[in-house]
């Protein structure tokens, strides 16, 4: 796997956190998501265990979205339990979700088109300012001294996100793929524990692929991230999944490892196509 | 060539977060201030000063104020005249009660007060949008209007509810000329654009606009959308409050609630849409726009149909111009004068290049 040559790698340069998948941290059991009467997600569970990046795969359709949407509270699924960090969840919505380091992209583009590549990402780190309307209204001693301190860690996400050239420019004039950079820099600027990519290659030419897949893979090797990841470049999925999980029409039909998935003949029937 | 930024190296975040990063800017920031705080006082006559200068700074600050809520949190509002009422009744209640209330305490207190009234009319917005939000806040601006008058205990039992403003002293110094009615309203004006610039570049901003860009994601990133919405409309209402306490003390002297109706709104709202919809300067330039062009064109008028020029002429081609303008701005610019100033920047940065 390309997994094991990027780790590898890497370790000539940087001395990784340990890369080796820990345990269970997102544990998802029987849930059930409608709406009205459309059932979107029906009896689905699965797990996400520490460091690992996780793929949900699937036709159009199959639910990929909505699990996302469910894993960071914008949906509440009717039936299930989800066990995050080992408690069980309760109420939940996305402020919540993100405080407890839950961060996502979108699958099309929703960043902040007015505001600059720099004051988007840096809305990323909103959680970890603790100063008030008024102490910005005077941008003086705790707030001047906060905005700086968090421009350092944004300016980090900047140069390792290779968009230094940029930083001033309103996202709204970015080509494409630099926009879904951006968004996955203003995700990582909040230091997620898990972090939820939802389709970050669709519409990529080879080399944007090629530069995403680098920064999903980095991404997890030197900050230790564990990734949910939706896409659907199968290459892609099978290269630098540690595990699968399939959906289709709501229901899971395979989970494993990317050989596993690959060879399983219910997969392959509804979305792989016979002729793989 | 005169404004060019290379050679000017920022070491650290903090040189690099100003407000004018550009040495030029600043230098021509300060100029412009020292013009306004000590040649204008010196060189302008009363009618500048009364008629044009003053109501040009508040009108400014109603713009900041609607700029806040409409340019930065993406909420439409039509009640700006309304907020301004309750910040001119509220401040003239506080030192008509309260013996010895200090002016500045009470144009605060003012503004407060229509902060509050603004965050109770900024409710519907958590749950709806766009032009329907607009028709919530006009509900705000007839029902204050209303309220006013029919409570005379808000203008002190007086008759159709007109309000004669107190003499404006502060520490024993009586503010009675228009220079120093000018210069007080300057310093306000001043030190509350740089606060409203502050809050849009920090997190508070950056929520706001977050907000207006899209929901969601600022939902999903950690920005709570209720908290900012509400927050907007109380700092949008606070800088409307002071404005209309100011328009009441420092300009007319005397208000009545009626003064503060639709049309009022509708001003402020031109003048954020022909300045530019969020930024603190076009606020600036579009204020001075909409209090200038009427007297533009008076004169230009005056001086084109000298005396043969039939009665209401004037002011019927005065709207004309105006409903043009703003079909104008809103199919051609919709960021504004200030865009274009921006553009101009840019272009004089590379000047005389075409690259």
């Amino acid at each position: 796997m390309m997994m094991n040559d990027m780790a590898s790698l890497g370790d000539t340069q940087t001395q990784a956190p340990d890369r080796h998948i820990g345990d269970v941290i997102l544990d998802l059991q029987g849930i059930s998501l409608s709406f009205g009467g459309v059932k979107a997600l029906t009896n689905i569970s699965f797990d996400v265990r520490e460091h690992e990046i996780r793929s949900i795969i699937g036709p159009n359709g199959a639910g990929k979205s909505s699990m996302l949407n469910v894993i960071n509270g914008v949906y509440r699924p009717q039936e299930g339990e989800i066990t995050f960090h080992g408690k069980v969840r309760k109420d939940m919505d996305p402020h919540r979700a993100a405080t407890q380091g839950i961060a996502r992209t979108f699958q099309n583009i929703a960043l902040f088109k007015g505001m600059s590549v720099l004051d988007n990402i840096m809305t990323g780190r909103n959680l970890k300012m603790k100063c008030n309307l008024f102490e910005h209204a005077l941008y003086w001693g705790r707030a001047q001294k906060e905005e700086i301190e968090h421009r350092k860690k944004v300016e980090e996400v900047i140069d390792f996100l290779e968009i230094q050239s940029i930083r001033k420019t309103p996202v709204g004039r970015l080509p494409y793929g630099l926009q879904k950079r951006v968004e996955l820099g203003r995700a990582l600027a909040a230091e997620p524990t898990l972090l939820l990519l939802d389709e970050p290659m669709a519409g990529m030419n080879v080399e944007e692929k090629q530069d995403m897949c680098r920064f999903i893979l980095d991404v997890n090797d030197q900050f230790g991230t564990t990734i949910v990841l939706i896409e659907h470049d199968m290459g892609v999925v099978m290269d630098i999944s540690d595990r699968v999980v399939v959906l289709d029409y709501g229901k899971k039909i395979g989970d494993g490892v990317p050989d596993e998935v690959k060879n399983n003949p219910e997969v392959i029937a509804a979305y792989l196509g016979t002729s793989h | 060539m005169l404004y060019r930024e290379a050679g000017q190296f920022k070491a650290s975040y903090q040189e690099d977060q100003q407000i004018f990063p550009i040495r030029q800017d600043k230098l021509g920031f300060i100029a412009i201030l020292g013009f306004f705080f000590v040649v204008l006082p010196l060189i302008a006559s009363e009618y500048w000063l009364q008629a044009i200068l003053i109501p040009v700074l508040i009108f400014s600050l109603a713009a900041i104020g609607l700029n806040i809520l409409t340019g930065y949190a993406g909420q439409l509002s039509l009640g700006s005249a309304a907020f301004m009422a309750v910040g001119a009744f509220g401040a003239y209640n506080f030192i008509l009660r309260i013996d010895g209330m200090p002016f500045i305490v009470a144009l605060l207190l003012g503004g407060l007060c229509a902060a509050a009234v603004g965050v109770a009319f900024g409710l519907p917005s958590l749950r709806i949008k766009g032009f329907y939000l607009a028709v919530a806040t006009l509900a705000a601006q007839f029902f204050i209007v209303w309220a006013l008058v029919k409570f005379p205990w808000f203008s002190n039992n007086s008759s159709s509810g007109v309000i004669t403003a107190q003499h404006v002293e502060i520490l024993g110094f009586a503010f009675d000329t228009p220079v120093l009615k000018y210069l007080l309203t300057l310093a306000i004006v001043a030190v509350l654009a740089l606060v409203a610039k502050n809050l849009v570049r920090s997190t508070t901003g950056r929520g706001w606009m977050a907000v207006r860009d899209m929901d969601v994601a600022a939902e999903v990133i950690g920005i709570r959308p209720m908290r900012a919405k509400l927050t907007a409309f109380a700092v949008s209402s606070f800088y409307c409050g002071v404005a209309g306490a100011l328009y009441a003390y420092t300009y007319l002297g005397t208000v009545e609630p009626e003064g503060f109706n639709l049309d009022l709104s509708f001003k402020i709202l031109f003048m954020i849409i022909i300045g530019g919809v969020g930024s603190i300067m076009g606020s600036f330039l579009g204020a001075a726009f909409i209090v200038l062009l009427p007297i533009f064109l008076n004169v230009a008028m005056h001086a084109l149909f000298a005396g043969s020029m039939p009665a209401g002429l004037g002011s019927n081609l005065e709207l004309i111009i105006f409903g043009g303008l703003i079909i104008f701005f809103l199919i051609v610019e919709p960021h504004g004068l200030a865009r274009l100033w921006q553009i101009g920047k840019e272009k004089m940065r590379l000047w005389p290049f075409p690259h």
